[in-house]
């Protein structure tokens, strides 16, 4: 079906009217109402996303990407393939440094949007689900080192057990249990921030990119142009 | 091979000493790696030109 401008509309609708209140019809009609496919996967951004600052986060995706592929790569091979084999320590290296590039990045996106109040805007709870991968990914982290299944993991996980056992997780968390930091480390926590990266992602989709502060109204004229009410990029740097 | 593995590996150690323990600094109650601390330096260098830097412009636009 296709609208008069030529552009192909997306059917929500049920297939009978008998269907419309199934929740398969529900779904379908809040999904596409929620996220039109324009605002799901835009073609343009505002003119105050032309900057450095706003590329940190597509720079963090990137990094999870990689940590998520090469980490898939070992769990093939095993501890024995990247102990001792060069393909195996180069892969091993990768999911490091990758994982130190996703910490990065994602400190500077974190900073970057402290500084701009990115919770403005009815933008909460996509400061909130930003926070909740950082948390998570820091877990990811140290379950990752306690995988390595070398002298470091065990020196990591006997230093970490006290810390551990005092805050009470140790019940749920035993840092000396290989097998559970294992399964934590390659299921729940990368599904954990799997999900929350998504939900943040789609969250950004909904409410778009925060926008810059306001700047005073004095700021807005420039002598030597005068009122530069006309100027688009203006105009859209002072809508709310 | 060998020769190789030595001139990179002499490459190597001769930029990052890295036989021996870790440089720490120590300051009041605060313990950080050298490592460590050269890394968060990093960020706020980064953090710092991507807001000063420049954003490229596309060909013919105006803004």
């Amino acid at each position: 079906m296709t609208a008069g401008s030529g552009e192909p509309k997306v059917d929500v609708q049920a297939d009978g009217p008998e269907d419309a209140g199934q929740w398969s019809a529900k779904l379908r009609r809040a999904a596409v109402s929620a996220f039109p496919p324009g605002r799901l996967l835009p073609d343009r951004q505002p003119a105050y996303v032309a900057s450095w600052i706003y590329v940190f986060g597509a720079l963090t995706l990137a990094a999870l990407a990689i940590v998520v592929l090469s980490g898939s790569v070992l769990a093939i091979e095993g501890p024995t393939w990247w102990h001792l084999s060069r393909v195996g320590l180069f892969v091993n290296s990768m999911h490091l440094w990758s994982v130190e590039l996703f910490f990065f990045f994602m400190v500077i996106h974190l900073w970057g949007k402290f500084f701009m109040a990115a919770w403005r805007g009815r933008r909460r709870a996509t400061w909130i689900t930003g926070v909740l991968s950082f948390v998570v990914s820091v877990a990811a982290a140290f379950s990752g080192y306690l995988s390595q299944q070398n002298f470091d993991s065990q020196w990591i996980a006997t230093q970490a057990k006290d810390g551990i056992n005092a805050t009470g997780a140790g019940a749920f968390f035993n840092v000396l249990n290989f097998g559970q930091m294992l399964m934590w480390h390659i299921l729940l926590l990368p599904a954990a921030v799997g999900l929350l990266v998504i939900v943040h992602i789609l969250l950004v989709r909904r409410r778009g990119v925060v926008p810059p502060f306001a700047p005073d109204p004095g700021d807005l004229v420039e002598p030597d142009r005068g009122a530069t009410a006309g100027d688009p990029t203006v105009a859209r740097m002072a809508a709310p | 091979m060998a020769i190789r593995q030595a001139l990179v590996g002499g490459l190597a150690q001769s930029v990052i000493d890295l036989n021996g323990p870790g440089r720490y600094v120590h300051w009041g109650f605060i313990q950080i790696s050298v490592a460590n601390l050269v890394v968060i330096a990093l960020m706020f260098v980064v953090f710092v030109a991507a807001i000063l830097v420049p954003f490229p412009k596309r060909r013919g636009e105006d803004r």
